[in-house]
């Protein structure tokens, strides 16, 4: 079978490519103030919400589009695309999970989450995002007991707004870049998550995003606050359903880490890529930045990219407080025609404090993948260190996989290290794979695995599985 | 500026004696410069150091015309004596003397030429600047077979009458087949705020070998920027080594374009930078085809106020496959007000290459101070020594050893 075949083969088998047909609710095409008070309107926000909206809308009207990144996409007209839907269901919010509308929990059973199971199985509270609204949230009973709040934006600014007050928009201001301001003016929902001091989460926290209904551009908006001294670790899994029309994602997560806290984020991302002629699928152009504000706190980023026809973000840590620690971790694997420009930031401003990078990019068929890294050492931090890994793996000669690093160091007792490889799989290896009896396939699976080991070790148990699945299959029929 | 430029560009051309069509050519770089003006920060190649700010903060008045015909005396202690050479001598940009004694006439011809087409597409303000209002170039062409017997020294020399200039230089070098050149760069100044603005062309034949290094090493005031584009054809072999020390500003860019097979190039570096100098190294080097090499290792040694960077990219074409790249860049930073910055790259779209880059930067390492000092050294001695057998490293990648020599002597790590 020659690989256009297989690859069509494949893409026939992409479980999560089913759309379910709910009515929604839309707000009317476009992007003006009016849209704006509809969203802010039906999710019944108070006025500081509201205000915090237009006058992130204000400044984006002065903003253009940045065009310097390695994956052009056709122009997006901002005016042609729906900024809410929600499933009319969803009108008054259910309970419970009986309350669910049932085509919803078969549309998650579908993507292999039973709710319940789920919740049950692995001890790990979902919030289930649809659209843009979250449709349930489990296991309340049991972090409440440990007063952690663990909810969907909306119900966060409503229940918890002086929270929100305090710290939405502190670490992403509603002045940043072009995407990250839109998602301010526009943001749905998302989740929001409190650990309170002392409290080490007793469970991984969980959301899946599911993007649907087409031409809705998906704005999510996430923040995460650990008090002192607490510990939470986030998941966040994402599928999406088959689509001809590309699709917007531009969301926007925060983490906050005060005193001796640690927050670790974890993603698997399997969106819609397109099909093999690159036609369809996800613009993923996501603002991720955690801010480690006090002493000894620790951001740590990990993240399997695997889907979506362009991803295009930057994970970063902003190291304020003393002795504070920023991690990045990540698998980047494009195949047919993917792009993906992906890396981090590391932004040094406290004494002592360390960040360790390490990227693994993987390309495939014709997909074009960057990794893109800033380590910026203030003059004022004493005594930091960073070191930078960034290995890059060609399957062809018809991809590209390039390394654009960005090394700032102004202070003269810290250190940088910073190294790269650019390679492919050897021969010998796959010969001595294949002399034990594997098929070509299996044995770049896994050489690939071992390839991205220091990665996926990183991740939670219940992800690692998943993720090491992933990364097989994502490289289907690029070999041979 | 512009009226400037414009005033100067007409008074260059009354003087000079091209002809219509070159005029044309060089009035539409001129006008590609007008339009974009020094380059600036929001270019992702001047983000480091932005040579338009520079340019404003450290020149007044800038003006672009130099009256070439006053002819400079030539002071004949500012040669190296310790190596036999050939010359050519520009003082304030002119050409005072080309001098090339050891050589067979016959092997090597030196083409007046003003024949100004750049055809390597750029969008590089600063070389449309160089095209528009250089005055006439020369051409040195070295025959097949022939090794030039004694290394060829260019001295940049400027003198105490310029100021405020903008000197725009170009040579042009066309290695035949088989043919060999060791070039020296040296560049000396007693003069102050002015910008020079220097073109090299270089087109290698097959298995032609280039040796180019470059010496700013004497302290001056005057800001530089050295473009070398280089075409290499098949077996030919390319090293460059740049000393960058002297001046408040220099920029050498070096472009290297492997067009034949078993082609490589070679980028050493030193930056030796105090007192606000700010320097910066940017080389692209383009493996077009199979089989060919790169190798590039730039150190820094920053003192106060000092900032360098270095900007390195490697770019491998699909057909590029066995492609052997390499970048290294290290700093040591010993003083809090300096400043590295790196932005080594890689482009790649073969699968079948072997390419990585590494960069690491930091302060002096204690303990070995700590060793040396407890071997009987005093701190300064201690520090002396590590910076030396930090750069040491760099100067022992250049495969001259004449020349080698005398940049260990000149850098004062060999007596």
């Amino acid at each position: 079978m020659d690989t256009r075949e297989k690859d069509i083969e494949n893409l026939k088998d992409y479980k999560y490519g089913f759309t379910t047909d709910i009515e929604n609710i839309k707000a009317p095409k476009g992007l003006n103030e009016n849209v704006i008070k509809f969203i802010s309107n039906i999710k019944k926000e108070p006025k500081w919400m509201l205000d915090f909206r237009l006058k992130a809308f204000e400044r984006f009207k002065l903003l253009k589009e940045p065009n310097w990144q390695k994956p052009k996409y056709p122009k997006i007209d901002y005016q042609d695309l729906y900024y809410y839907s929600a499933p009319k269901s969803m009108k008054d919010k259910p309970k419970s999970l009986d309350e669910l509308d049932p085509k919803l929990l078969e549309t998650y059973n579908k993507l292999g989450i039973p709710l319940q199971e789920q919740a049950r199985l692995n001890g790990i509270a979902v919030d289930a995002v649809f659209d843009s609204v979250s449709v349930a949230t489990t296991f309340k009973g049991e972090l409440t007991k440990h007063g952690i709040i663990f909810c969907s934006m909306s119900e966060a600014i409503q229940k918890h707004p002086d929270l929100v007050k305090k710290y939405l928009g502190k670490v992403i201001p509603t002045t940043d870049h072009f995407f990250a301001t839109l998602n301010s003016a526009v943001f749905t929902d998302g989740s929001f998550v409190y650990i309170p001091e002392g409290v080490k989460c007793p469970m991984e926290l969980s959301t899946y995003f599911r993007i649907n209904a087409s031409e809705t551009g998906q704005f999510e908006r996430t923040l995460i606050i650990a008090d002192k001294g607490s510990y939470v670790s986030y998941l966040e899994g994402c599928t999406a359903p088959m689509r001809d029309e590309n699709q917007l994602h531009a969301a926007n997560v925060e983490l906050i880490a005060l005193d001796d806290a640690e927050i670790k984020y974890s993603t698997v991302q399997n969106w819609y890529p397109g099909d093999e002629n690159g036609k369809g699928g996800i613009y993923n152009f996501v603002t991720k930045r955690g801010l480690c504000k006090g002493k000894n706190s620790k951001i740590s980023w990990t993240q399997v990219e695997t889907g979506s026809a362009i991803t295009w973000k930057y994970p970063s840590c902003i190291l304020k407080g003393d002795n504070s620690i920023g991690e990045f971790y990540s698998i980047a694997i494009t195949n047919n025609h993917q792009k993906a420009d992906t890396g981090t930031k590391m932004i040094h401003l406290g004494k002592n404090t360390k960040s360790k990078i390490i990227s693994k990019g993987i390309s495939a068929g014709f997909s074009d993948m960057t990794y893109r890294g800033l380590v910026d050492i203030n003059s004022k931090a004493k005594n930091s260190s960073n070191y930078t890994q960034c290995d890059s793996l060609l399957m062809g000669n018809k991809c590209g996989a390039h390394t654009v690093p960005y090394i700032k160091n102004k202070n003269f007792d810290s250190n940088v290290a910073h190294e790269a490889t650019t390679s492919k799989i050897s021969e010998e290896q796959l010969h001595y794979c294949q002399q034990r009896g594997l098929n070509p396939e299996e044995a770049v699976g896994l050489i690939v695995n071992g390839f991205c080991k220091e990665v996926l070790q990183q991740l939670p148990m219940e992800f690692a599985v998943e993720a090491q699945k992933l990364v097989g299959i994502s490289l289907e029929g690029s070999v041979g | 500026m512009k009226e400037q430029l414009k005033i100067d560009f007409n008074k260059i051309q009354e003087v000079s004696n091209f002809s219509n069509r070159d005029i044309e050519i060089k009035k539409s770089y001129l006008n590609k410069f007008i339009e974009n003006g020094f380059p600036n920060r929001k270019q992702e190649n001047w983000k480091f150091l932005d040579i338009n700010q520079i340019i404003s903060n450290n020149i007044s008045d800038l003006s672009f015309y130099n009256d070439y015909s006053i002819e400079n005396k030539i002071d004949p202690s500012i040669f190296i004596d310790d190596l036999e050479h050939n010359k050519i001598i520009f003082i304030n940009g002119r050409v005072e003397k080309i001098d090339f004694s050891y050589e067979d006439k016959k092997q090597i011809e030196i083409i007046e030429d003003s024949y100004t087409i750049d055809k390597s597409e750029n969008n590089n303000s600063l070389i449309d600047l160089n095209i528009a209002l250089s005055n006439k170039h020369f051409k040195i062409l070295i025959k097949k077979d022939y090794s030039l017997k004694k290394p060829l020294i260019i001295y940049h020399l400027t003198n105490e009458k310029m100021k405020s200039k903008n000197i725009n230089l170009r040579l042009d070098f066309e290695l035949e087949q088989n043919s060999s050149l060791k070039l020296i760069d040296f560049f000396s100044d007693d003069s102050e705020k002015n910008f020079m603005n220097i073109f090299y062309n270089f087109n290698l034949d097959r298995d032609a070998i280039l040796k180019n290094y470059k010496i700013d090493k004497s302290l001056n005031k005057n800001l530089k920027y050295s473009f070398n584009n280089i075409n290499q054809k098949q077996n030919s072999i390319s090293e460059t080594f740049v000393f960058s020390a002297g001046s408040d500003y220099f920029k050498n860019e070096i472009n290297c374009n492997l067009k034949g097979e078993y082609s490589s190039a070679f980028i050493n570096g030193i930056f030796s930078l105090d007192d606000n100098k700010q320097h910066e190294i940017r080389t692209t080097i383009n493996h077009l085809v199979e089989n060919t090499k790169s190798y590039q290792l730039i150190k820094s040694v920053l003192g106060k106020n000092t900032k360098s960077a270095y900007q390195g990219r490697i770019y491998v074409d699909s057909k590029a496959q066995k492609t052997d790249g390499y970048q290294l860049s290290k700093a040591i930073l010993l003083d809090e007000t300096s400043e590295f910055n790196a932005k080594p790259e890689l482009e790649i779209y073969a699968d079948d290459v072997k390419c990585s880059h590494g960069s690491a930067s930091g302060s002096l390492d204690d303990n070995s101070i700590f060793y040396l000092m407890s071997r009987g050294l005093n701190y300064k001695q201690a520090k002396g020594l590590l910076i030396n057998g930090f750069l040491l490293d760099v100067i022992e990648k250049i495969t001259d050893g004449e020349i080698k020599d005398l940049l260990k002597k000149m850098i004062g790590l060999k007596k």
